[in-house]
């Protein structure tokens, strides 16, 4: 146990980064294996996830840690495809390239960040004025408002109206399995959001962030400047959800105004809120659960001979009511969860090492 | 002794209620200086003016000799002003080490680049943080608790953790609202001990019910009633003043206090 516990301390005393680095990129590893070893359709499924993980991480760091609530993050997923589509659409990335090399995806992408994290960035400073129901107000209607904004009259030459805007699919290099391409791109995007989110997580940034949740006039009085921190925190959260919706794009070959829907932003929040809010793991877990749940759902109601009116609203229903019963049971969320029983174990090792004989 | 905080004629008016009217005073460096008055006096008022949650309806306050205008509560701690308030407002779910952590955010220098990369930079930064961090912790004798939350310590070590996140920002001018109130004796004389140590690295400004603490720690005090300031001077001045005994006692001076009774009669017969 105590070569253990030393061993724990030595890995604390390592650089942030290199203790981050090495998550990562063993994770990496660990998931890209998984990923090979999974059918195209799981692997589809796979992608699905780790797309969600970047909006649902990027919410709970906003939500959990700077403290403010969003019901629209699905908006800045919205963003972050469209801009996707409208630079493919206008930018001959394509002719040049023939999208036989991969190269685009990393600068298009950055620019799916960037444009969510602008917009985010005036969402923030609407917000930061605001609190509570009326901030989960505003953002409600900004989850409803903008996918809608391709459906309008003056904007749908620009913005492809109903029908939405055709994405080109990545071409995966070498005898790469499409759909296991697929996968690679979003668990790499997922991994370096993650690696990021923490990094700054558990910086002097993060630490603000929970300051300005806990006590707005305590942290003025540190010297934070707690409106400028609110709206950073809408940025960081906007900016991850931008790449999800770039993400969501490149898997979906279409950004399209239906494909953003109020339910989209409150699962994400549904997601943040399972997994323990605040907390990184607890939203890879959030998202697994919001990803696969629905699935699930469906093929439940399949199996029950019912009519199709029944089986068609069913899963809605077993998704709801599953998603209450994950509140009453684990208020703190999975994490939580983990983290009491972790404690728990840890006691009663205490108390064995304590009890003579 | 340099002159940091200068109140000129500072006047607040809510509505109706005139708060503060044409109060001037000045903190200078090395100094404990006590605000004093009965409940509504005040007192609270004047140190959210010196904050910047609320602006004088008339006049000014200079810092170091400048004036401090339209500033916000997150500068203070940029100009060296430090508070701590009467309810705590500790962080509840931040480790008592974070806590503190935040106080000395003032002398930290990496942000959100360094951050994000988890560039050494960040490293080295919160390193330095953190020792000044477990520097003042040792000094108030609670470095044990560095990793426990507000709400497991009781309220006197609550107390110092509030006053130690003040300090560890190693401000020239300390604020401390009511920091008194709730302690038992023993902690009223230990804090005592504390107020009078800091007066070497930093001047305090304190809002206070308890007079034994005042008058035991204070260098001048300024005595506030209905928003005027009706008496200033050293503890002994202040004291014996006819004013502030009529301000705390009111007109009618029971018998039994003699030596009272006198200063009573003094000042209602000057008024």
């Amino acid at each position: 146990m105590s070569g253990l516990a030393a061993m724990g301390r030595r890995w604390l005393r390592l650089p942030t980064l290199v203790r981050h680095l090495v998550v990562a990129l063993v994770g990496l590893g660990v998931l890209l294996a998984i990923s090979e070893a999974l059918s195209e359709y799981r692997n589809t499924q796979l992608a699905e996830i780790a797309y969600t993980v970047c909006a649902v991480a990027g919410l709970t760091l906003l939500t959990g840690l700077s403290g403010q609530i969003s019901l629209g993050n699905g908006a800045f997923m919205f963003v972050g495809a469209y801009t996707v589509a409208l630079l493919l659409k206008h930018h001959p990335f394509g002719g040049i390239t023939g999208y036989q090399s991969n190269w685009w995806l990393v600068p298009v992408l950055i620019l799916a960040v960037l444009v969510a994290a602008a917009v985010g960035g005036l969402v923030g400073v609407a917000a930061a004025r605001l609190r509570g129901p009326y901030l989960a107000g505003i953002t409600l209607a900004l989850a409803i408002g903008l996918p809608s904004l391709p459906k309008y009259q003056h904007l749908q030459s620009q913005l492809g109206g109903h029908a939405g805007i055709p994405i080109s699919a990545p071409a995966p290099p070498g005898s790469i399995d499409y759909f296991r391409w697929q996968a690679w791109i979003c668990l790499i995007a997922m991994v370096i959001t993650l690696f990021l989110l923490a990094n700054l997580a558990s910086s002097r940034v993060g630490r603000a962030f929970k300051a300005v949740r806990d006590d707005e006039i305590s942290a003025s009085l540190a010297g934070l400047p707690v409106a400028r921190i609110q709206i950073l925190a809408f940025v960081v959260s906007a900016a991850a959800a931008g790449l999800a919706g770039g993400l969501f794009g490149l898997i979906s070959l279409d950004a399209g105004p239906d494909s953003f829907p109020l339910s989209l932003s409150l699962g994400l929040l549904a997601a943040a809120v399972f997994g323990g809010l605040g907390s990184l793991p607890g939203a890879v877990y959030g998202a697994i659960l919001i990803t696969l749940l629905p699935q699930w759902a469906t093929d439940l109601s399949h199996q029950v001979s019912l009519s199709s009116k029944i089986v068609n609203n069913l899963p809605l229903l077993v998704y709801g009511a599953a998603l209450m019963l994950a509140m009453l049971a684990v208020p703190f969320g999975l994490q939580g969860l983990l983290r009491r029983g972790w404690h728990q174990v840890r006691d009663w090792r205490r108390r064995d090492g304590l009890a003579p004989g | 002794m340099t002159v940091l905080l200068e109140a000129e004629q500072v006047t607040v008016r809510f509505g109706g209620l005139l708060a503060l009217s044409d109060v001037s005073t000045s903190v200078s460096s090395g100094e404990v200086v006590g605000v004093i008055g009965p409940n509504g006096a005040g007192k609270t008022t004047l140190f959210n003016v010196i904050c910047g949650f609320v602006r004088p309806t008339r006049g000014q306050l200079f810092w170091r000799g400048k004036p401090l205008r339209r500033h916000r509560p997150h500068q203070l701690a940029g100009l060296g002003i430090a508070r701590t308030l009467q309810g705590l407002g500790l962080f509840p779910h931040l480790s008592v080490l974070d806590n503190v952590l935040v106080g000395a955010d003032r002398h930290a220098k990496a942000w959100f680049g360094s951050g994000l990369l988890a560039l050494p930079y960040s490293d080295n930064d919160e390193r330095r943080l953190r020792t000044r961090a477990f520097d003042v912790l040792d000094q108030l004798g609670i470095r044990d608790s560095a990793s426990k939350l507000p709400s497991q310590l009781p309220y006197g070590v609550q107390k110092r953790v509030a006053f130690a996140r003040a300090l560890v920002a190693e401000p020239d001018l300390l604020l401390l609202d009511e920091p008194a109130s709730g302690l038992s004796a023993q902690e009223m004389t230990e804090l005592g001990d504390l107020v009078r140590t800091l007066k070497e690295r930093t001047a305090v400004l304190l809002v206070e019910h308890h007079m034994d603490l005042v008058m035991g720690v204070c260098d001048r005090i300024v005595v506030l009633d209905f928003g005027r300031c009706i008496a200033t001077g050293t503890p002994s001045e202040v004291r014996d003043d006819p004013r502030v005994l009529e301000a705390y006692l009111g007109e009618q001076i029971d018998e039994s206090t003699v030596g009272v009774a006198d200063a009573g009669g003094a000042g209602a017969a000057g008024a």
